[in-house]
């Protein structure tokens, strides 16, 4: 099992919603993808993808400006 | 993956051509498949070096509103048409080339960037895109 950090910080839409897809794709199953940002949508869009995707949502955490989304690949 | 989105680009402006890349790319992310149809104007975007080279659908101003948009996009840290365009294809994206455009606009083969499309074709490619996508749109 592997862990990946991506740090979207600063980055608009499309993008980290993209970045998550693109690391979903290279996971292996069981692997953790931790995204990191401050778009406000994406903090609701990723987790819609995940869904879509038939993935799973690990944990959204809030830092003031920043969220943390956790999410294993199914 | 579920659901498909097939996106007609017609026009050839910058704004469009990134919102159609946008909707493009959310809908890859969103586990669809999608296929974009480049036709008339759209298709100059496909030229070699002519992604980034639409004029701004309104206030162009002759380049003039176009250079302050891009700047404005800059800042607010908005991706690249080509990176958007990177993504696309990374993420499995299909593009098609519309042939009749060719033919009417003189658009050669050896001018266009063949590594980003996937096939030529003509309305009856859209049609049977389209037909078994959820959305569909005309920009």
């Amino acid at each position: 099992m592997v862990k990946v950090e991506l740090d979207c910080r600063g980055q608009n839409c499309p993008v980290p919603l993209v970045e998550v897809r693109k690391a979903l794709k290279k996971a292996a199953k069981g692997d953790v993808i931790e995204v990191t940002g401050t778009h406000p949508s994406s903090k609701k869009e990723i987790p819609m993808a995940v869904e879509a995707l038939g993935e799973e949502l690990l944990e959204i955490k809030d830092h003031g400006k920043e969220w943390v989304i956790r999410i294993r690949k199914v | 993956m579920t659901g498909k989105t097939t996106i007609i680009v017609h026009s050839g402006d910058m704004d469009k051509v990134i919102s159609a890349l946008i909707i493009a790319n959310g809908s890859l992310s969103m586990g669809m498949e999608v296929s974009l149809y480049f036709t008339f104007w759209g298709l100059n975007r496909l030229k070699k070096g002519g992604l980034e080279k639409g004029p701004l659908s309104k206030m162009n101003m002759f380049g003039l509103g176009r250079s302050m948009v891009k700047g404005r996009m800059a800042k607010a840290n908005v991706a690249s048409m080509e990176r958007l365009m990177a993504d696309f294809k990374e993420l499995g994206g299909k593009i098609i080339a519309c042939e009749m455009t060719m033919d009417v606009m003189g658009i050669k083969k050896e001018d266009l960037r063949l590594e980003l499309i996937d096939e030529f074709g003509a309305v009856g490619t859209y049609v049977n895109e389209a037909r078994n996508s959820e959305i569909t749109l005309f920009i």
